[in-house]
Protein backbone atom coordinates (compact mmCIF):
# COMPACT_ATOMS: atom_id res chain seq x y z
CA UNK A 1 0.00 0.00 0.00
CA UNK A 2 1.34 3.40 -0.85
CA UNK A 3 2.08 5.86 1.91
CA UNK A 4 -0.92 7.86 2.93
CA UNK A 5 -0.44 11.50 2.16
CA UNK A 6 -1.83 14.45 3.99
CA UNK A 7 -2.33 18.00 2.71
CA UNK A 8 0.20 19.38 0.25
CA UNK A 9 2.58 22.28 0.83
CA UNK A 10 1.73 23.06 4.41
CA UNK A 11 4.63 21.79 6.50
CA UNK A 12 7.13 24.15 8.09
CA UNK A 13 10.19 21.93 7.69
CA UNK A 14 13.41 23.76 6.68
CA UNK A 15 16.87 22.36 6.09
CA UNK A 16 19.97 24.52 5.87
CA UNK A 17 22.29 22.36 3.81
CA UNK A 18 25.25 24.68 4.42
CA UNK A 19 25.27 23.69 8.09
CA UNK A 20 24.77 19.97 7.42
CA UNK A 21 27.74 17.71 8.06
CA UNK A 22 26.07 14.57 6.79
CA UNK A 23 25.85 12.70 10.10
CA UNK A 24 22.61 11.04 8.92
CA UNK A 25 20.90 11.42 12.27
CA UNK A 26 17.85 13.05 10.71
CA UNK A 27 17.50 10.13 8.34
CA UNK A 28 17.66 7.72 11.27
CA UNK A 29 15.01 9.38 13.40
CA UNK A 30 12.46 10.41 10.77
CA UNK A 31 9.47 8.05 10.82
CA UNK A 32 8.34 9.04 7.33
CA UNK A 33 11.45 8.87 5.15
CA UNK A 34 11.36 12.59 4.49
CA UNK A 35 15.14 12.88 4.11
CA UNK A 36 17.56 11.28 1.74
CA UNK A 37 21.30 11.30 1.58
CA UNK A 38 22.55 13.19 -1.44
CA UNK A 39 26.06 14.53 -2.17
CA UNK A 40 27.21 13.62 1.38
CA UNK A 41 24.47 15.71 2.93
CA UNK A 42 20.85 15.40 3.93
CA UNK A 43 18.22 16.40 1.41
CA UNK A 44 14.46 16.90 1.81
CA UNK A 45 13.03 14.32 -0.54
CA UNK A 46 9.42 13.91 0.58
CA UNK A 47 8.38 17.17 2.16
CA UNK A 48 4.65 16.46 2.10
CA UNK A 49 5.14 13.31 4.16
CA UNK A 50 6.51 15.27 7.10
CA UNK A 51 4.22 15.17 10.14
CA UNK A 52 6.13 17.89 12.02
CA UNK A 53 7.12 15.63 14.89
CA UNK A 54 10.35 17.55 15.38
CA UNK A 55 12.61 14.51 15.83
CA UNK A 56 15.01 15.58 13.09
CA UNK A 57 15.46 19.13 14.33
CA UNK A 58 15.91 17.93 17.91
CA UNK A 59 18.57 15.42 16.92
CA UNK A 60 20.55 17.43 14.40
CA UNK A 61 23.79 18.23 16.18
CA UNK A 62 24.48 21.12 13.81
CA UNK A 63 21.12 22.81 14.22
CA UNK A 64 20.62 22.63 10.47
CA UNK A 65 16.93 21.75 10.63
CA UNK A 66 13.98 23.77 11.80
CA UNK A 67 10.34 22.77 12.00
CA UNK A 68 7.43 24.08 14.01
CA UNK A 69 6.63 20.86 15.77
CA UNK A 70 3.44 19.84 17.45
CA UNK A 71 0.69 17.28 17.37
CA UNK A 72 -1.43 17.09 14.24
CA UNK A 73 -4.57 16.44 16.20
CA UNK A 74 -7.86 18.25 15.71
CA UNK A 75 -9.14 17.56 19.23
CA UNK A 76 -5.91 18.90 20.66
CA UNK A 77 -6.02 22.05 18.58
CA UNK A 78 -9.66 22.65 19.55
CA UNK A 79 -8.81 22.16 23.21
CA UNK A 80 -5.97 24.58 22.83
CA UNK A 81 -8.22 27.16 21.20
CA UNK A 82 -10.89 26.84 23.86
CA UNK A 83 -8.46 27.02 26.75
CA UNK A 84 -6.14 29.52 25.11
CA UNK A 85 -3.14 27.21 25.37
CA UNK A 86 -0.95 25.32 22.93
CA UNK A 87 -2.49 22.40 21.11
CA UNK A 88 -2.24 19.39 23.36
CA UNK A 89 -3.47 15.95 22.56
CA UNK A 90 -4.86 13.47 25.03
CA UNK A 91 -3.31 10.89 22.76
CA UNK A 92 -5.48 7.96 21.95
CA UNK A 93 -2.33 6.19 20.89
CA UNK A 94 -0.19 5.67 17.86
CA UNK A 95 -0.82 2.04 17.19
CA UNK A 96 2.89 1.47 17.15
CA UNK A 97 3.54 -0.26 20.40
CA UNK A 98 3.38 -3.69 18.93
CA UNK A 99 3.11 -5.80 15.87
CA UNK B 1 -2.15 -2.55 40.65
CA UNK B 2 -0.81 -6.06 40.79
CA UNK B 3 2.78 -6.55 39.72
CA UNK B 4 2.78 -10.14 38.55
CA UNK B 5 5.38 -9.26 35.94
CA UNK B 6 8.04 -9.01 38.66
CA UNK B 7 9.36 -12.53 39.10
CA UNK B 8 12.50 -12.10 41.16
CA UNK B 9 15.58 -9.99 41.73
CA UNK B 10 19.05 -9.76 40.26
CA UNK B 11 22.11 -8.64 42.23
CA UNK B 12 24.24 -5.76 41.01
CA UNK B 13 27.14 -3.80 42.49
CA UNK B 14 24.70 -1.20 43.80
CA UNK B 15 22.01 -3.52 45.12
CA UNK B 16 19.19 -5.65 43.80
CA UNK B 17 17.17 -4.93 40.68
CA UNK B 18 13.73 -6.34 39.99
CA UNK B 19 13.66 -9.11 37.43
CA UNK B 20 10.64 -9.09 35.10
CA UNK B 21 8.88 -11.75 33.11
CA UNK B 22 8.84 -11.74 29.32
CA UNK B 23 5.51 -13.51 29.28
CA UNK B 24 2.12 -11.94 29.60
CA UNK B 25 -0.14 -13.16 32.36
CA UNK B 26 -3.89 -13.18 31.97
CA UNK B 27 -4.09 -9.94 33.92
CA UNK B 28 -1.64 -8.29 31.51
CA UNK B 29 -3.84 -9.38 28.65
CA UNK B 30 -6.93 -8.15 30.45
CA UNK B 31 -5.39 -4.76 31.16
CA UNK B 32 -4.41 -4.50 27.48
CA UNK B 33 -8.01 -5.01 26.49
CA UNK B 34 -9.21 -2.52 29.08
CA UNK B 35 -6.66 0.02 27.92
CA UNK B 36 -7.92 -0.25 24.36
CA UNK B 37 -11.50 0.36 25.40
CA UNK B 38 -11.27 2.96 28.07
CA UNK B 39 -10.50 6.62 28.01
CA UNK B 40 -9.00 6.70 31.49
CA UNK B 41 -5.87 5.00 30.33
CA UNK B 42 -3.44 7.18 32.17
CA UNK B 43 -3.44 4.98 35.27
CA UNK B 44 -1.77 2.04 33.64
CA UNK B 45 1.72 2.95 34.65
CA UNK B 46 4.79 1.05 35.74
CA UNK B 47 7.17 2.29 38.41
CA UNK B 48 10.17 4.07 36.92
CA UNK B 49 13.62 2.59 37.42
CA UNK B 50 15.82 -0.24 36.24
CA UNK B 51 14.55 -3.77 35.56
CA UNK B 52 16.30 -6.96 34.55
CA UNK B 53 15.28 -9.36 31.79
CA UNK B 54 16.85 -12.79 32.37
CA UNK B 55 20.20 -12.47 34.13
CA UNK B 56 21.94 -9.49 32.59
CA UNK B 57 25.51 -8.47 33.45
CA UNK B 58 27.70 -5.41 33.02
CA UNK B 59 27.92 -5.95 29.26
CA UNK B 60 24.20 -6.42 28.54
CA UNK B 61 22.13 -4.09 26.41
CA UNK B 62 20.00 -1.37 27.97
CA UNK B 63 16.58 -0.63 26.52
CA UNK B 64 14.83 2.58 27.48
CA UNK B 65 11.04 2.60 27.81
CA UNK B 66 8.17 4.81 28.90
CA UNK B 67 6.27 3.85 32.03
CA UNK B 68 3.06 3.32 30.09
CA UNK B 69 2.10 -0.26 30.85
CA UNK B 70 1.40 -1.22 27.24
CA UNK B 71 4.76 0.05 25.96
CA UNK B 72 6.48 -1.75 28.84
CA UNK B 73 4.54 -4.97 28.19
CA UNK B 74 5.37 -5.00 24.51
CA UNK B 75 9.02 -4.33 25.19
CA UNK B 76 9.46 -7.08 27.76
CA UNK B 77 7.65 -9.55 25.54
CA UNK B 78 9.92 -8.62 22.63
CA UNK B 79 12.99 -9.28 24.79
CA UNK B 80 11.96 -12.86 25.53
CA UNK B 81 14.93 -15.18 25.89
CA UNK B 82 17.48 -12.39 26.22
CA UNK B 83 19.54 -11.02 29.07
CA UNK B 84 19.08 -7.29 29.09
CA UNK B 85 18.30 -4.24 31.17
CA UNK B 86 15.19 -2.13 30.84
CA UNK B 87 15.34 1.48 31.99
CA UNK B 88 11.84 2.80 32.57
CA UNK B 89 11.41 6.57 32.54
CA UNK B 90 8.64 8.33 34.38
CA UNK B 91 6.47 9.60 31.54
CA UNK B 92 3.33 9.92 33.68
CA UNK B 93 1.98 6.68 32.26
CA UNK B 94 1.95 7.96 28.69
CA UNK B 95 3.33 6.07 25.71
CA UNK B 96 6.71 6.86 24.17
CA UNK B 97 5.45 8.80 21.17
CA UNK B 98 3.03 11.04 23.05
CA UNK B 99 5.43 11.48 25.94
CA UNK B 100 8.14 12.57 23.51
CA UNK B 101 5.70 15.13 22.13
CA UNK B 102 4.91 16.34 25.62
CA UNK B 103 8.61 16.31 26.53
CA UNK B 104 8.32 13.92 29.44
CA UNK B 105 10.20 11.34 27.41
CA UNK B 106 13.14 13.69 27.15
CA UNK B 107 16.87 14.27 27.22
CA UNK B 108 16.67 15.52 30.80
CA UNK B 109 14.57 12.59 31.97
CA UNK B 110 17.00 10.08 30.45
CA UNK B 111 19.99 11.77 32.04
CA UNK B 112 18.20 11.90 35.39
CA UNK B 113 17.23 8.22 35.23
CA UNK B 114 20.78 7.20 34.33
CA UNK B 115 21.99 9.00 37.45
CA UNK B 116 19.22 7.78 39.74
CA UNK B 117 19.76 4.13 38.87
CA UNK B 118 23.58 4.37 39.10
CA UNK B 119 23.76 2.92 35.64
CA UNK B 120 27.38 3.98 35.26
CA UNK B 121 28.39 1.65 38.08
CA UNK B 122 26.24 -1.30 37.04
CA UNK B 123 27.19 -1.27 33.37
CA UNK B 124 30.57 -1.20 31.69
CA UNK B 125 29.57 -0.03 28.22
CA UNK B 126 28.13 3.39 27.44
CA UNK B 127 25.24 2.74 25.08
CA UNK B 128 21.50 2.91 25.55
CA UNK B 129 18.90 1.80 23.05
CA UNK B 130 16.05 4.30 22.82
CA UNK B 131 12.89 3.67 20.81
CA UNK B 132 12.96 5.75 17.66
CA UNK B 133 9.53 7.17 18.39
CA UNK B 134 11.07 8.86 21.45
CA UNK B 135 13.32 10.95 19.21
CA UNK B 136 11.07 14.06 19.14
CA UNK B 137 11.84 14.48 22.86
CA UNK B 138 15.43 13.30 22.97
CA UNK B 139 18.53 14.99 21.58
CA UNK B 140 21.01 12.13 21.25
CA UNK B 141 24.03 14.41 21.14
CA UNK B 142 22.98 16.13 24.38
CA UNK B 143 22.47 12.85 26.21
CA UNK B 144 25.98 11.85 25.17
CA UNK B 145 27.45 15.16 26.23
CA UNK B 146 25.80 15.25 29.64
CA UNK B 147 25.75 11.58 30.66
CA UNK B 148 28.43 9.92 28.60
CA UNK B 149 25.93 7.44 27.18
CA UNK B 150 25.44 7.23 23.40
CA UNK B 151 21.89 6.91 22.21
CA UNK B 152 21.21 4.24 19.62
CA UNK B 153 17.76 4.58 18.15
CA UNK B 154 15.98 1.24 18.03
CA UNK B 155 13.16 0.20 15.72
CA UNK B 156 9.67 1.70 15.76
CA UNK B 157 8.09 -1.63 16.68
CA UNK B 158 9.23 -3.61 19.71
CA UNK B 159 8.89 -6.84 17.76
CA UNK B 160 11.68 -5.71 15.42
CA UNK B 161 14.19 -5.57 18.28
CA UNK B 162 15.67 -8.99 17.60
CA UNK B 163 16.15 -8.41 13.85
CA UNK B 164 17.55 -4.99 14.79
CA UNK B 165 20.19 -6.61 17.03
CA UNK B 166 20.98 -9.25 14.41
CA UNK B 167 21.46 -6.42 11.95
CA UNK B 168 24.28 -5.02 14.10
CA UNK B 169 22.16 -2.56 16.09
CA UNK B 170 21.03 -0.80 12.96
CA UNK B 171 17.39 -0.28 12.10
CA UNK B 172 16.69 -0.91 8.44
CA UNK B 173 14.61 1.72 6.60
CA UNK B 174 11.50 -0.41 6.99
CA UNK B 175 12.05 -0.71 10.76
CA UNK B 176 12.29 3.07 11.00
CA UNK B 177 9.15 3.81 9.10
CA UNK B 178 5.79 4.28 10.74
CA UNK B 179 3.12 2.47 8.82
CA UNK B 180 -0.53 2.82 9.39
CA UNK B 181 -2.07 -0.48 8.46
CA UNK B 182 -5.69 -1.47 8.54
CA UNK B 183 -5.02 -3.47 11.69
CA UNK B 184 -3.44 -0.52 13.46
CA UNK B 185 -6.25 1.79 12.45
CA UNK B 186 -8.81 -0.73 13.65
CA UNK B 187 -7.14 -1.02 17.05
CA UNK B 188 -7.62 2.69 17.67
CA UNK B 189 -11.33 2.69 16.98
CA UNK B 190 -12.61 1.51 20.39
CA UNK B 191 -10.97 4.39 22.22
CA UNK B 192 -12.19 6.88 19.65
CA UNK B 193 -15.70 5.48 19.82
CA UNK B 194 -15.78 6.12 23.55
CA UNK B 195 -14.12 9.48 23.16
CA UNK B 196 -17.05 11.28 21.57
CA UNK B 197 -19.81 9.55 23.51
CA UNK B 198 -21.02 12.65 25.33
CA UNK B 199 -21.10 14.78 22.21
CA UNK B 200 -23.02 12.00 20.51
CA UNK B 201 -25.54 11.83 23.32
CA UNK B 202 -26.07 15.57 23.09
CA UNK B 203 -26.64 15.35 19.32
CA UNK B 204 -29.13 12.52 19.79
CA UNK B 205 -30.85 14.40 22.60
CA UNK B 206 -31.27 17.53 20.49
CA UNK B 207 -32.64 15.62 17.55
CA UNK B 208 -35.02 13.62 19.77
CA UNK B 209 -36.45 16.71 21.40
CA UNK B 210 -36.92 18.33 18.00
CA UNK B 211 -38.65 15.18 16.77
CA UNK B 212 -41.43 15.87 19.23
CA UNK B 213 -42.50 19.14 17.63
CA UNK B 214 -45.16 19.71 15.04
CA UNK B 215 -47.74 22.30 14.09
CA UNK B 216 -49.80 21.58 17.16
CA UNK B 217 -46.99 21.80 19.64
CA UNK B 218 -44.90 19.18 21.35
CA UNK B 219 -45.66 15.63 22.34
CA UNK B 220 -43.59 12.80 23.72
CA UNK B 221 -45.45 10.13 21.83
CA UNK B 222 -44.46 11.79 18.56
CA UNK B 223 -40.82 11.36 19.50
CA UNK B 224 -41.31 7.63 19.47
CA UNK B 225 -43.25 7.68 16.18
CA UNK B 226 -40.88 9.86 14.19
CA UNK B 227 -37.64 9.84 16.11
CA UNK B 228 -36.28 6.52 14.93
CA UNK B 229 -35.05 7.70 11.53
CA UNK B 230 -33.40 10.70 13.13
CA UNK B 231 -31.67 8.71 15.82
CA UNK B 232 -30.49 6.10 13.34
CA UNK B 233 -29.11 8.78 11.04
CA UNK B 234 -27.17 10.48 13.80
CA UNK B 235 -25.84 7.23 15.20
CA UNK B 236 -24.72 6.05 11.79
CA UNK B 237 -23.20 9.41 10.95
CA UNK B 238 -21.08 9.05 14.06
CA UNK B 239 -20.09 5.51 13.13
CA UNK B 240 -19.36 6.66 9.57
CA UNK B 241 -17.00 9.28 10.93
CA UNK B 242 -15.31 7.23 13.63
CA UNK B 243 -15.31 3.69 12.31
CA UNK B 244 -15.80 3.66 8.54
CA UNK B 245 -13.64 6.66 7.66
CA UNK B 246 -10.54 5.40 9.51
CA UNK B 247 -10.94 1.90 8.12
CA UNK B 248 -11.38 3.17 4.57
CA UNK B 249 -8.80 5.93 4.93
CA UNK B 250 -6.56 5.11 1.96
CA UNK B 251 -9.49 4.24 -0.29
CA UNK B 252 -11.48 7.41 0.28
CA UNK B 253 -10.86 10.38 -2.01
CA UNK B 254 -9.56 13.72 -0.71
CA UNK B 255 -6.68 14.29 1.68
CA UNK B 256 -8.58 16.31 4.25
CA UNK B 257 -10.17 14.16 6.96
CA UNK B 258 -13.19 16.45 7.17
CA UNK B 259 -14.00 15.71 3.52
CA UNK B 260 -13.42 11.99 3.86
CA UNK B 261 -15.84 11.99 6.80
CA UNK B 262 -18.40 14.05 4.87
CA UNK B 263 -18.39 11.47 2.09
CA UNK B 264 -19.12 8.61 4.46
CA UNK B 265 -21.70 10.69 6.29
CA UNK B 266 -23.52 11.19 2.98
CA UNK B 267 -23.31 7.52 2.10
CA UNK B 268 -24.62 6.44 5.47
CA UNK B 269 -27.64 8.76 5.34
CA UNK B 270 -28.46 7.56 1.81
CA UNK B 271 -28.31 3.95 2.95
CA UNK B 272 -30.41 4.51 6.05
CA UNK B 273 -33.08 6.33 4.07
CA UNK B 274 -33.82 3.03 2.30
CA UNK B 275 -35.15 1.60 5.53
CA UNK B 276 -37.46 4.43 6.51
CA UNK B 277 -40.39 6.16 4.95
CA UNK B 278 -39.60 9.84 5.47
CA UNK B 279 -40.33 13.06 3.67
CA UNK B 280 -37.70 14.51 1.37
CA UNK B 281 -37.31 17.60 3.51
CA UNK B 282 -36.81 15.53 6.61
CA UNK B 283 -34.24 13.44 4.78
CA UNK B 284 -32.33 16.46 3.49
CA UNK B 285 -32.34 18.01 6.95
CA UNK B 286 -30.90 14.86 8.50
CA UNK B 287 -28.43 14.66 5.64
CA UNK B 288 -26.96 18.06 6.49
CA UNK B 289 -26.85 17.23 10.17
CA UNK B 290 -25.24 13.84 9.57
CA UNK B 291 -22.59 15.16 7.21
CA UNK B 292 -21.62 17.68 9.83
CA UNK B 293 -21.34 15.00 12.52
CA UNK B 294 -19.44 12.52 10.34
CA UNK B 295 -17.07 15.19 9.14
CA UNK B 296 -16.32 16.41 12.65
CA UNK B 297 -15.94 12.90 14.01
CA UNK B 298 -13.60 11.92 11.19
CA UNK B 299 -11.48 14.98 11.75
CA UNK B 300 -10.84 13.81 15.28
CA UNK B 301 -9.03 10.83 13.89
CA UNK B 302 -6.20 13.15 12.84
CA UNK B 303 -4.93 12.78 16.40
CA UNK B 304 -4.70 9.02 16.10
CA UNK B 305 -3.39 8.92 12.58
CA UNK B 306 0.34 8.75 12.27
CA UNK B 307 0.91 11.09 9.38
CA UNK B 308 -0.93 14.37 9.93
CA UNK B 309 1.02 17.53 10.69
CA UNK B 310 0.05 20.37 13.01
CA UNK B 311 0.14 22.87 10.15
CA UNK B 312 -2.01 20.62 8.00
CA UNK B 313 -4.67 20.00 10.63
CA UNK B 314 -4.81 23.70 11.46
CA UNK B 315 -5.31 24.53 7.82
CA UNK B 316 -8.02 21.92 7.47
CA UNK B 317 -9.85 23.07 10.59
CA UNK B 318 -9.86 26.68 9.46
CA UNK B 319 -12.31 25.98 6.68
CA UNK B 320 -13.97 22.81 7.89
CA UNK B 321 -15.17 23.83 11.34
CA UNK B 322 -17.21 26.82 10.07
CA UNK B 323 -18.66 24.54 7.40
CA UNK B 324 -19.50 21.84 9.92
CA UNK B 325 -21.24 24.37 12.13
CA UNK B 326 -23.13 25.76 9.11
CA UNK B 327 -24.20 22.28 8.01
CA UNK B 328 -25.41 21.42 11.50
CA UNK B 329 -27.33 24.69 11.72
CA UNK B 330 -28.92 24.27 8.27
CA UNK B 331 -29.80 20.70 9.20
CA UNK B 332 -31.52 21.72 12.41
CA UNK B 333 -33.41 24.60 10.78
CA UNK B 334 -34.61 22.41 7.90
CA UNK B 335 -35.54 19.73 10.40
CA UNK B 336 -37.71 22.13 12.37
CA UNK B 337 -39.30 23.39 9.15
CA UNK B 338 -39.97 19.82 8.03
CA UNK B 339 -41.84 19.28 11.29
CA UNK B 340 -43.96 22.42 10.92
CA UNK B 341 -45.10 22.11 7.31
S1 LIG C 1 9.61 16.63 11.65
FE1 LIG C 1 9.46 14.42 11.93
S2 LIG C 1 8.39 13.70 10.10
FE2 LIG C 1 9.12 15.77 9.65
S3 LIG C 1 11.06 15.46 8.66
FE3 LIG C 1 11.49 15.75 10.83
S4 LIG C 1 11.54 13.71 11.67
FE4 LIG C 1 10.59 13.54 9.66
S1 LIG D 1 21.14 15.55 11.35
FE1 LIG D 1 21.77 17.60 10.68
S2 LIG D 1 23.94 17.42 10.25
FE2 LIG D 1 23.14 15.34 10.40
S3 LIG D 1 22.65 14.80 8.28
FE3 LIG D 1 20.79 15.62 9.16
S4 LIG D 1 20.84 17.80 8.68
FE4 LIG D 1 22.88 17.02 8.34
Amino acid sequence: MKTMQYLKDVVTLQLNRDKCTGCMMCITVCPHEVFQFKDKKAFIQNRDQCMECGACAKNCPEGAISVRSGVGCAAGILNGLLKGTEASCDCSGTGSDCC
Amino acid sequence: MNKKYIIGTVDTVVGTVNQISTLWSSSDLWSTIKVRWSTGRMNYSVKQGLYAIGTPNADSDIFVSANYKLSFDHLRRALHGMNAWVLVLDTKGINVWCAAGKKTFSTENIIKSIKNTSLEQIIKHRKIIVPQLGAPGVAAHEVKEKSGFSVIYGPVLACDIKPFIENGYKATPSMRKVNFTLKERAKLIPVDLMYGKYKLMIAIGVILILSGIDKTGFSFSRIIETGSFSVCSVLWAYIAGIVITPLMLPYTPFRAFALKGAIWGTVSTLVIKQFFNVSNLNFIALGFFSISIASFAAMNFTGSSTYTSLSGVKKEMKWSIPLQIAFAAIGIILFIISKLV
